[in-house]
């Protein structure tokens, strides 16, 4: 009985220490080990062709929510660059409430790591995946689940740490990697 | 230059534009206390009246302490354009809501489910109470149990420590 009270003062720390290190703004989002959710949007470069989430099944892809007014979004490009380069997963992109000019100026002054861009100014398509900032980066299993949501810019650390094991389950599992 | 006025106002025509300016601010002062989703949703009044419940109940998740009625975050008039869509086409609150926690979670709503996840957070303020409420009475307990006489002996040695 009089180790209770330190021991509640004990737990109460414990619960704090974990607690208040966690980002309030990082909600987790409840579409992970669902159906990636429908849409179909006219693509960035081509007001004309369509981008469907049919587009991206086959093999793991990543889907990133960017737009020119994100800082983020300027912080993560080179990293998303590099994985451009290095091809093991192909990068859709949404472009969220932005205009068409200035996205389209922007990848050509720093470079297009996306396969196909899909172009969301009313952010309709956003909505659906519960997307509410940018950038935001989805995991898409070849069946096209949802398997992993990233907040805010990509890094190489965030990289390694959430993406490569999931990718490489998904791959050893029997998806094939995309190439 | 480093004297001369921001404003560049003659000295007799000062005071009459101060006057001005602060009836100019007076009247603008409104405007601030005014809410941000001021255009009416609905002529129905049934229907505005449960757009703004709505709109009242849920978060905005860029501005995470603000409802979406409370924000003019472009995804809180996002939000609000689908609640007036979804209102319009005959949607019931639930269904609403159902939409709403599918793509962003419970967080989105002020009040969120009572279940497994939710429960510590809806049973927090009465266990905090509880608890608050048992120290209290161990407090009180204890100092009833260590007794008056004992007290009054400490108090008595304590007065004789000081006179000597």
């Amino acid at each position: 009985m009089r180790y209770l009270v330190p021991a509640g003062f004990f737990l109460l720390l414990v619960v704090f220490f974990v607690g208040l290190r966690l980002n309030p703004s990082e909600v987790p989002s409840p579409l992970i080990g669902k159906p990636a959710p429908a849409f179909e949007l006219p693509t960035l470069s081509d007001p004309e062709a369509n981008f469907a989430t049919g587009d991206m099944l086959g093999r793991p892809a990543l889907l990133n929510v960017w737009a020119t007014w994100c800082a983020g979004c300027r912080v993560e490009h080179e990293m998303l660059m590099q994985l451009s380069r290095a091809g093991d997963v192909p990068i859709f992109g949404l472009n969220y409430r932005d205009e068409r000019g200035p996205a389209l100026e922007w990848l050509q002054a720093l470079g297009d790591p996306y396969k196909t861009v899909g172009y969301d100014p009313e952010g309709v398509a956003s909505l659906d995946w519960g997307v509410y900032g940018a950038p935001e980066t989805f995991l898409l299993a070849p069946d096209g689940t949802v398997v992993y949501k990233h907040l805010g810019p990509l890094d190489p650390g965030s990289w390694e740490e959430e993406f490569v094991p999931r990718i490489r389950e998904m791959i050893a599992s029997g998806g094939s990697p995309g190439r | 230059m480093r004297d001369r006025p921001i404003l560049c106002l003659p000295g007799a025509r000062r005071t009459a534009a101060r006057t001005l300016a602060a009836l100019l601010l007076g009247l603008m002062l409104p405007l601030a206390a005014m809410a941000i989703d001021e255009s009416v949703a609905f002529e129905d009044p049934a229907l505005q009246a449960r757009y703004e419940t709505l709109t009242n109940e849920l978060r905005c998740l860029v501005c995470q302490n603000q409802t979406i009625a409370d924000s003019n975050a472009e995804l809180a008039q996002d939000l609000r354009r689908e609640t007036r869509d979804m209102l319009a086409s005959g949607a019931s609150d639930s269904e609403i809501k159902a939409f709403m926690t599918e793509r962003y979670g419970d967080f989105v709503l002020y009040k969120p489910p009572l279940k497994a996840t939710t429960l510590l957070l809806w049973l927090a303020p009465a266990l905090l109470l509880l608890g608050g409420v048992l120290v209290t009475v161990r407090v009180i307990l204890g100092r009833a149990s260590q007794g008056v006489d004992e007290l009054a002996v400490e108090e008595a040695e304590a007065a004789r420590g000081e006179r000597t």
